[in-house]
């Protein structure tokens, strides 16, 4: 039976499944719920300084966009850091950890960008027992725009500057939470990991509308008419993530700097691809608000499984294994040569394949072979791009088979070369550098 | 009421009223919003589809189901009515899962093929709920076309020359319009007076009249229509009843089924139509289950189906079939009418006779069995009656005893179209497959008469 205990920058928890901040996390009701479900651990909705608390809007916070079968696959919103009493999320805090010692307990903290607010609020936070702090370097919306959240996650500056005062007025670990709203994530991750920081975690949400209402002409969710950007992730946005996770793994000046992965982690395999690329565990939000709590379970079920099927004992085994395999287009091997095939038996006759290719590729798959609805590669004419096998609706039908060094590539009439070799060396390519004797 | 449901002979009343409202309901419901937004999600919008080739009419079904699915219900309607003016009666009475839904690529899957039927019914009750007439008459042609039937053949005939801005005349022998939509389909598949509204959605278009009680041969002859009309379209059906050939079958008793499924359509009151306790339906197609489960459903004990050859043979769909099985009709195969025993006048039973293949062919093997029963229906197929062209006085060539058609639906005689059951095109006898027919005429018709 695989281990999948997890110690983030020395906080322990049974799995490497955290709730992020974030609605679910808002008070000891939430939390105890989700930790009774299995989560193992969770990041407190992000506190704001002693006052009085932040006011939401009274209309939707959220927007979203389905899939087929209305399967949620983009969430956005609009809301605020919490908006209870400080004392009253402190207070709750240190119950929900001394009833629940085994589980992280993680408080995300956002307050002015003045070191005086973090000094003043770094021994609250400690008083209540929690495991560690993240920073919410990562809102992008209301909160961001009184200088919080993202306005100072993307000004690497500011990060390293709060990161340095927090190292400096706390014992807990601290996490970096970074937006995904700059254009290369590794600067704020650099500059996260100048300023001290024990890990980083990431993707907050994406700047977004939804959707927008044809009737009344506003962007969604919308407030008496109006709508603003909100955050958006969930399914979505997993794509994006994974990238942002494994720029950072494989950046030499950030390499070995811990991260917790967030960014529609749904499923055991999410959670699995994140580890590979890099994060130390991973947090979940809307696979949460959308199925509830008990998610968890087959998340752990799922990891647990797939490891001890591949012989991974600890979550060690699969940190970052998938990292180096992260490159540079330049680098990958261009005598590397794929063709699409179809298995014919499992083949529902659908088209699409067909159709994608014939109208927006390579004009590579028939449709109609001697008389009869027939789809089949013509490997003289395909270029491996992979493109049929997203289109078709039955998993496993349409596969991309390598060629073996040596077969003859119909396409070009050469055949496979056993050599790496790569752009770099390419005689196209004017930089070509010479290959090495 | 056991006592009313037991009634010995041929008899009305057998339920009560909410029992027959229950049994004469819909049979498919309509799909809510919510419902064909989820059906409509599992299209894989194919590439020309399967579906769409297996549909008579070629309807873009990928594409109507795309638009159902972005909340475009009228487009849908549209991209629907556009190759079958008709398909809101299709959506209800097509043998779905011997055409689109037996094509479609979520059957090969895992069978279970989206529910295109239902969403074509969705889309079309949309569109003539709220009265949305897509077409409009091109300018007039001045010509004037002359429709024989209303059925829909000649509906499907009639707005497609209409739509082209001919003048259309529908002589149509019964009273009321729609032809098999109207009279010859099973109650529960054309509920609330379907016919009649798609009949009224149809002529909205303008330009096509319809005469009812106007019979061919009776009331006028077809070389006055070819004198006074530029075009004719026949599209009649077929007004004969095929004979059993057993000794007895003209007791009293011995029907047609096609006339039962007609009265009870027409009927206001359905416990005032007689059913008897045991029924005997002789034959294999859809007319056979239409009268089998109606009978059943009117309170008869028992019913059965006979048929003389097996199951595989008949032309009644497999899900007709589990439907009169699920109706509580008896389907026997391999069994041919012998004798019908009558009593006073009366039928009380009939005497069967086991059939084999004797290599192709079908011969009795002299076995028999006997059913007591009170009634039974023929419902061994239909038959052109040509009397009615004949004695105008003008040939039309026939073939296999109906109308001959060349491939734009031609007949033999000048000016003169004809399409729908009437004709031998190699079309299957389908509602579906006569819309197509009509409106193909119409088009070359148009082409004929316009250029």
């Amino acid at each position: 039976m695989a281990d999948i205990r997890n110690n983030f920058v020395g906080i322990k928890s049974p799995n490497p499944f955290w709730l992020a901040s974030a609605p679910p996390t808002d008070k000891a009701y939430n939390v105890e719920r989700a930790y009774k479900a299995g989560w193992g651990g969770v990041v407190w909705k992000t506190l704001g300084e002693e006052g009085p608390p932040v006011v939401n809007v009274n209309g939707p916070r959220y927007g979203a966009i389905w899939g087929a079968d209305r399967r949620l696959l983009g969430l956005n919103n609009i809301e605020l850091i919490t908006d209870r009493q400080l004392q009253l999320n402190l207070q709750e805090m240190k119950q929900v950890k001394k009833n629940w010692p085994d589980r992280a307990l993680i408080a995300s903290i956002m307050v002015p960008c003045e070191e005086a607010s973090w000094k003043a609020i770094l021994p609250l936070v400690e008083e209540t027992g929690a495991d560690g702090i993240e920073l919410n370097f990562g809102c992008p919306h209301g909160m961001s725009e009184r200088g919080m959240g993202a306005a100072v996650g993307q000004v690497p500056e500011y990060i390293e500057m709060v990161v340095r005062w927090c190292k400096q007025y706390t014992r807990m670990p601290v996490i970096t939470k970074l937006t995904p709203n700059v254009t290369d994530i590794r600067k704020p991750a650099r500059a996260a990991h100048a300023g001290g920081t024990d890990a980083v975690s990431l993707i907050n949400t994406v700047n977004s509308i939804t959707s927008v209402n044809l009737d009344t002409f506003s962007p969604e969710p919308s407030i008496d008419g109006k709508g603003s950007h909100g955050g958006y992730c969930g399914p979505a946005v997993k794509p994006m993530a994974l990238h942002m996770v494994a720029e950072i793994a494989r950046d030499p000046e950030t390499r070995g700097l811990p991260i917790s992965g967030i960014g529609g982690v749904t499923t055991w395999r999410d959670a699995a691809e994140f580890l590979a690329l890099g994060a130390g565990n991973v947090q979940v939000c809307t696979a949460a608000m959308t199925y509830g709590f008990k998610v968890v379970q087959e998340m752990i079920s799922g990891l647990s499984n797939w490891m001890d099927e591949k012989g991974h004992r600890s979550l060690d085994d699969i940190i970052g294994r998938a990292t180096p395999n992260v490159t540079d287009w330049q680098y990958l091997n261009l005598n590397y040569i794929a063709k699409a095939h179809i298995d014919q038996d499992a083949c529902i006759k659908c088209g699409r394949c067909h159709i994608a290719c014939e109208d927006t590729s390579h004009q590579a798959i028939t449709a109609m072979v001697d008389g009869a609805r027939h789809f089949e590669v013509m490997e003289d004419e395909c270029v491996g791009c992979n493109l049929c096998v997203n289109v078709c609706p039955v998993e496993g039908c349409i596969t991309m088979v390598p060629l073996e060094v040596g077969a003859l590539d119909q396409r070009t009439g050469k055949t496979v070369s056993p050599d790496y070799a790569n752009w770099t060396t390419h005689p196209n390519n004017p930089m070509a550098r010479q290959a090495a004797e | 009421m056991a006592l009313s449901l037991y009634k010995e002979g041929i008899a009305g009343g057998r339920l009560s009223s909410e029992q027959y409202a229950e049994n004469f309901s819909d049979l498919h419901p309509p799909l809510d919003h919510h419902e064909a937004l989820v059906e409509a999600d599992r299209c894989y919008f194919c590439y020309d589809a399967p579906c769409m080739n297996a549909c008579p009419t070629a309807i873009d079904i990928p594409m109507f189901i795309r638009e159902i699915a972005t909340g475009n219900p009228l487009g849908s309607a549209k991209t629907i009515f556009d190759q079958n003016i008709l398909g809101g009666m299709c959506a209800r009475v097509c043998p779905t899962e011997t055409l689109c839904e037996e094509a479609c690529v979520r059957e090969t899957a895992e069978g279970k093929p989206v529910q295109i039927g239902r969403l074509q019914r969705y889309a079309t009750d949309v569109a003539m709920e709220e009265g949305k007439q897509f077409y409009q008459r091109a300018k007039a042609t001045g010509r004037k076309i002359a429709v024989v039937g209303a059925g829909p053949a000649g509906l499907a005939a009639a707005h497609r020359l209409a739509r082209h801005g001919h003048e259309v005349t529908v002589l149509e022998a019964r009273p009321k319009s729609g032809g098999l939509n109207e009279y010859g389909i099973a109650a529960y598949k054309s509920t609330d007076e379907f016919a009649q509204a798609e009949v009224d959605y149809v002529t909205a278009i303008g330009g096509i009249a319809i005469e009812n009680g106007k019979a061919l041969g009776r009331d006028y002859q077809l070389s006055d229509l070819v004198k006074t009309y530029d075009a004719v379209f026949l599209g009649m059906g077929l007004g004969g009843v095929n004979a059993l050939r057993a000794d007895g079958e003209d007791a009293n008793g011995v029907a047609n089924a096609v006339d039962f499924i007609s009265e009870l359509r027409q009927a206001s009151d359905l416990a005032g139509l007689p059913v008897g306790r045991r029924v005997v339906v002789i034959g294999g197609g859809m007319t056979a289950i239409d009268a089998a489960v109606q009978s059943k459903l009117l309170g008869a004990e028992e019913v059965t189906i006979c048929y003389r050859r097996g199951q595989e043979h008949m032309n009644a769909s497999e899900f007709e079939q589990d439907l009169a099985a699920a109706n509580g009709v008896t389907i026997r195969h391999w069994m041919q009418p012998k004798r019908v025993i009558a009593e006073g006048g009366k039928v009380s039973g009939i005497e069967l006779e086991y059939t084999a293949l004797d290599g192709d062919k079908l011969k009795g093997t002299g076995e028999t069995l006997t059913l007591v029963v009170d009634q039974v229906f023929k419902a061994i197929g239909q038959s052109f009656v040509p009397v009615a062209l004949n004695g105008s006085g003008a040939a039309i060539e026939l073939e296999g005893g109906r109308i001959k058609v060349d491939g734009e639906g031609r007949t033999s005689m000048a000016k003169v179209w004809a399409g729908g059951d009437c004709v031998v095109d190699g079309r299957e006898d389908l509602t579906v497959a006569a819309v197509a027919a009509g409106r193909d005429a119409a088009e070359s018709i148009h082409r004929t008469l316009i250029g």
